[in-house]
């Protein structure tokens, strides 16, 4: 029997549907290799055994049914699961454990998939490269020295390390898409309102986005489907239908397609062999049919700065409730101490540097005096950003970029320098101002590192992101990490 | 180029409820800085044109639900994370402020 | 009589703040039940507790019960707003943010006319917006169950995001002396608007009606002065005290050349006083920006334009159209909204009962026992529709009116509705003839004096002997009834 780890989910489906296997061998053979690597890797920050085989049986018992039933899955420790314990890779969350399941794993229950358990991530989704866990960071399984990107290292780390076909990440400045540039994977955030923010834990409320990531672009593109879609509980969701993503993945036809080259995001500060890769892959995609110019965004510049004033804004008044009296940790409470006292310690012990950076910059942002310069004028810069993408497809369909400006760098590199580690986010950032679709696929490596190439389209047109993806896939191989630290 | 001051962040920490050091607050103040030096340059490009803010990427407007009663949660599972409770309420040390 | 002299030499400039829980069956942002007095944290969901990860999505009936609100008050209705988030922490907050309006409120720009003194005062309104109510803090350990003094506390949140109206008014100039009444007028047709559109049920005992007075002082001529504001105004007439207290506490400061600290102070219903609240280090940032977690409420102007023409009739034109009906006088009218038993009146009639009786009723003996109480007649634990029965049972012949007045006593005494107490304190007119004849033989046989007196054309002896049936009757006998019948018995004409 071929090794089941290294199926990918639409194999895995087939295998199962066909009898070849069952759920469960599934279910277990993912939890027997999450126990022989995860040590090195520390993909997972809690895996669900019990929970995991029980619903592989539910497949099995023939209860649920779909294209990706009985397919397990890692599962951003950002997202509530009722039962299983949820920390955002925080402290101040450590034990707790939601009475409610997110919206995004109830749809995932629901098409049987197996969720293996919960991937590590950088505390509250802020950051680039998972160091900023509290229970420490994941390790790129193409070097363990480097990290895996950020915040959801955890999920990426465990696809290319054949823990799990799938995972699902969450994405407000790049969270998912340069973990997938780093690792070699591909991750998809789909447009703002797009898939349901129903227990996902907040970070930037106007940002955030859950997604699929995948070893392939059509397991991503079935996963999409499952996850996204209109829920009258989250009020910023869209209420359209969900793109063809699958179809999209399958066509993989880009003859015709305009493609955008972004004049703005490339050159200094762009590693050399990442511009190589791209360049080459945007020369793919122009032998395959697409038409390639380049397209100025004059504002996209402006980008990471706006960004770094509204989402520690935004985040500041979500991470408020954090304050010991309802869940999570309780800290210097000795019976002598005020409330006020118990919240500012147990906040202050609770949260992360990274976290209290933000916290405090946020608050100043928003602060009486400081609002109109800096919240306000941040929120105009999207509004600038959005121009620059609209007049943008009035030429082209979509953009391009490079994910990220470079491979995975070494742990430890840029912890001591924020604005070193924000900038890993230039390139993902006017997405999400915008609140447009954009995702990662791999286009080869850099001195045996992944490389990773951007696409960008219009709001609900995700389909295109398939588009490009797949006619990427289908000429350029996955490159299959070494994994020289496995043990056999 | 914003200079923000220690007792700023002292301040600003208050607010937002975070015991920090004193050697956090100087490092802070610091970082704080850079950043907001980094940030700044967005009023070169706000400042001149008349642009309208952005709130929400995807334009939505009137989303309501009807005025109907849904299942609680059953109380256990309410208190089932808190620090302390007492007599089915979550249970706080001595509050100083008054309430707003 | 201080407050008289310091309004004749300072200008009074009050302002109300009016929070309003309204009767929605679930809350503002989720689908949690709303009805009191639920055993604590049965109410709850992950949403009105801030669980992490939650979401709010808006009560479409809050927002018309808002908009019928602004309506009712002239407001101008917006075309388009939004939540905002008002950043602050404190223990019954789940998210430690309301979620709430702040530049962009629902409605703005309208007035409320009242009456004082037989004069029209319209006091300008500046907002209504909609907001989220937080959860309720029992402080434990202490003496006064008040934050001071309390050991630790304990906070149940049935009551975090019901939704909660603010109303705001401008500041009202120019009320002299009459401020006080003027506040205390404009809560209560306030109140009596908010009844009568059915948004909410308007106990200010309940908490489901609580206002914050503003009061500040200035020289004529002068610049306004510092305004202080007074929260837990718990009653119409705390609305009024309130007032009266924060004058004189202002005018005696100011006289002696004193200034007075803008703060927030705290109303004491046993003293009539206020006393400042907990001194804040600094005054506190909210950090108002838009709620992201919501979309822009677009309320369509042709939806909005059937909502007004739907609106209830005022109740001032209410009040004015069943005066005249009644053929009340105006001043009759106005005595009774002074003692601010006008739509107690009004309700009585609506009973069954004679305009006359009830008008006498409620100015007479139960405004006496309002007082007598220290509470608004309304709060009294009597309705219009028992006092109406009794008036019934009074015309009825089945009471006299001191029987009726011992009923009313009972009534109020809590022993229960009037059939009631006439039944358990066997208060009923004896009406049975033969047992009045019975009465009226023995009263005679007892005292033959009398009746010789009476025989002999002393008529007034008659009253000894009618006091003798009322007390064999223990006071059940119609005394008129009992004279007729104890003349008619001696053979004797008036």
């Amino acid at each position: 029997m071929t090794d089941l780890t290294r199926l990918s989910a639409v194999e895995t489906r087939q295998a199962i549907a066909s009898g070849q296997t069952s759920a469960v061998e599934v279910a277990q053979a993912h939890l027997d290799r999450i126990a022989a690597v995860d040590g090195h890797v520390h993909a997972f920050l809690h895996v669900d055994a019990d929970g995991a085989l029980a619903q592989a049986r539910r497949v099995d018992d023939g209860e649920l049914t779909g294209p990706l039933a009985g397919v397990p899955l890692a599962l951003k420790d950002v997202i509530t699961t009722e039962g299983v314990p949820t920390t955002v890779g925080s402290r101040i969350l450590e034990g707790w454990v939601p009475p409610y399941d997110a919206t995004v794993t109830e749809r995932l229950k629901a098409a049987g998939i197996v969720i293996l358990g919960k991937t590590n991530m950088d505390e509250f989704a802020m950051g680039s490269s998972t160091e900023h866990s509290a229970y420490g960071p994941t390790h790129n399984p193409w070097d363990l020295s480097r990290i895996p990107g950020g915040s959801g290292g955890g999920s990426s780390a465990a696809l290319a390390s054949y823990q799990a076909p799938l995972a699902i990440g969450t994405d407000t400045g790049g969270s998912i898409r340069q973990p997938a540039s780093v690792t070699g994977t591909v991750g998809v955030k789909p447009t703002y309102g797009g898939v349901s923010r129903y227990g996902l834990v907040a970070f930037s409320s106007s940002l955030d986005q859950a997604g699929p990531c995948a070893r392939t672009v059509l397991d991503a593109a079935l996963l999409h489907e499952v996850i996204a879609g209109h829920d009258p509980r989250d009020s910023t969701s869209i209420n359209a239908p969900v793109p063809p993503v699958v179809e999209a993945a399958r066509t993989r036809d880009v003859t015709g397609l305009r493609v955008g080259v972004v004049k703005e995001l490339q050159g200094d500060g762009y590693e050399p062999g990442v511009t190589a890769r791209f360049t080459e892959a945007v020369e793919t995609l122009k032998e395959l049919g697409a038409t390639v110019s380049e397209v100025s965004c004059p504002h996209f510049g402006y980008a990471l700065p706006a960004y770094y004033l509204i989402a520690p804004s935004e985040a500041s008044s979500n991470l408020a409730r954090f304050d010991a009296v309802r869940y999570g940790l309780r800290v210097g409470d000795d019976g002598v101490r005020s409330l006020e006292d118990v919240m500012a310690l147990t906040r202050a012990k609770g949260f992360g540097a990274e976290v209290k950076r933000r916290i405090i910059l946020g608050t100043y942002a928003l602060s009486s005096g400081y609002y109109d310069a800096y919240y306000g004028q941040a929120q105009k810069v999207r509004t600038l950003i959005t121009r620059d993408f609209q007049r943008a497809w009035e030429s082209v369909d979509v953009l391009v970029a490079p994910t990220c400006p470079t491979v995975a760098f070494p742990l430890g590199a840029k912890l001591e320098d924020p604005l070193a580690m924000y900038k890993q986010d230039i390139c993902s950032i006017p997405a999400n101002l915008y609140g447009g679709p954009a995702a990662s696929f791999p286009v080869g490596l850099s001195e045996g590192l992944p490389v990773g190439l951007q696409v960008m389209a219009p709001t609900l047109r995700e389909d295109l992101l398939y588009l490009v993806g797949g006619a990427l896939e289908d000429a350029i191989p996955y490159a299959v990490p070494p994994l020289t630290w496995e043990t056999s | 180029m914003p200079e923000i001051s220690r007792d700023e962040v002292a301040h600003l920490a208050r607010l937002a409820r975070l015991a920090l050091e004193d050697s956090e607050l100087d490092k802070l103040a610091g970082q704080l800085d850079v950043i907001l030096g980094a940030v700044a340059q967005i009023s070169e490009v706000t400042d001149a044109a008349d642009v309208p803010p952005t709130t929400h990427a995807v334009p939505v407007e009137n989303v309501t639900r009807p005025d109907v009663v849904t299942p609680s949660l059953p109380r256990d599972a309410v208190l089932a994370g808190a620090p302390a409770a007492e007599d089915g309420r979550f249970r706080v040390p001595q509050i100083l402020g008054d309430a707003e | 009589m201080s407050y008289e002299t310091d309004l004749a030499e300072f200008e009074p400039v009050i302002g109300l703040e009016t929070h309003v829980e309204l009767g929605t069956a679930s809350k503002m942002f989720c689908g949690c039940a709303t009805t009191f007095g639920a055993e604590p944290n049965t109410q709850t969901c992950p949403v009105c507790l801030g669980l992490p990860g939650a979401l709010p999505v808006v009560n479409a009936a809050a927002i018309e019960a808002t908009i019928r609100i602004g309506l009712a008050l002239h407001c101008d209705i917006a075309t388009w707003c939004r939540f905002a988030r008002k950043n602050y922490f404190y223990p019954d907050m789940p998210k430690n943010f309301q979620t709430s309006q702040y530049d962009e409120p629902l409605c703005t720009d309208g007035y409320l006319d009242v009456d004082v003194d037989g004069e029209v005062v319209r006091v300008p309104i500046e907002r209504v917006h909609l907001e989220e109510d937080t959860g309720k803090t029992l402080h434990v350990g202490g003496s006064t169950g008040r934050i001071h003094g309390a050991t630790h506390s304990l906070v149940d949140y049935n009551r975090a995001g019901i939704p909660l109206v603010e109303i705001v008014t401008k500041p009202v100039v120019g009320t002299g002396v009459r401020a006080a009444a003027v506040a205390k007028a404009y809560v209560t047709e306030l109140r009596d608007v908010l009844r009568g559109l059915g948004v909410s049920d308007v106990r200010m005992e309940q908490g489901s009606m609580r206002c914050d007075v503003n009061t500040s002082l200035s020289r004529p001529g002068e610049e306004w002065g510092t305004r202080t504001e007074t929260k837990n105004v718990n009653s119409l007439r705390s609305v009024e005290r309130a007032v009266r207290s924060e004058v004189e506490r202002q005018a005696a400061i100011l006289r002696q050349g004193g200034s007075i600290t803008q703060e927030t102070r705290h109303f004491h219903e046993d003293s009539g006083t206020t006393s400042p609240g907990r001194s804040k280090e600094e005054a506190t940032d909210y950090r108002y920006f838009p709620e992201p977690d919501l979309v822009p409420v677009a309320p369509d102007p042709a939806w909005v334009a059937a909502l007004k023409d739907a609106l209830p009739e005022a109740p001032s034109v209410q009040r004015k159209r069943l005066i005249e009906q009644l053929g009340l006088s105006d001043l009759d009218a106005q005595a009774m909204v002074n003692a601010g038993v006008l739509d107690l009146v009004l309700a009585t009639v609506s009973e069954g009962a004679p305009a006359a009786e009830a008008r006498n009723w409620w100015l007479g003996s139960l405004a006496q026992a309002a007082n007598a109480q220290g509470v608004d007649a309304g709060d009294l634990p009597i309705t219009p529709a028992q006092v109406a029965r009794v008036v019934a049972l009074v015309a009825a012949g089945d009471l006299t009116a001191s029987l009726a007045k011992q009923v009313v006593d009972g009534v109020l005494a809590g022993e229960g509705g009037p059939d009631e107490v006439v039944a358990a304190r066997g208060l009923k007119v004896v009406k049975d003839t033969g047992a009045l004849q019975a009465a009226v033989d023995a009263a005679i046989a007892a005292d033959p004096d009398a009746a010789e007196k009476i025989r002999g054309g002393k008529v007034q002896a008659v009253g000894a002997l009618v006091g003798q049936v009322m007390k064999a009757t223990r006071g059940q006998a119609d005394a008129a009834a009992a004279r007729t019948l104890i003349l008619s018995t001696l053979g004797v004409s008036e």
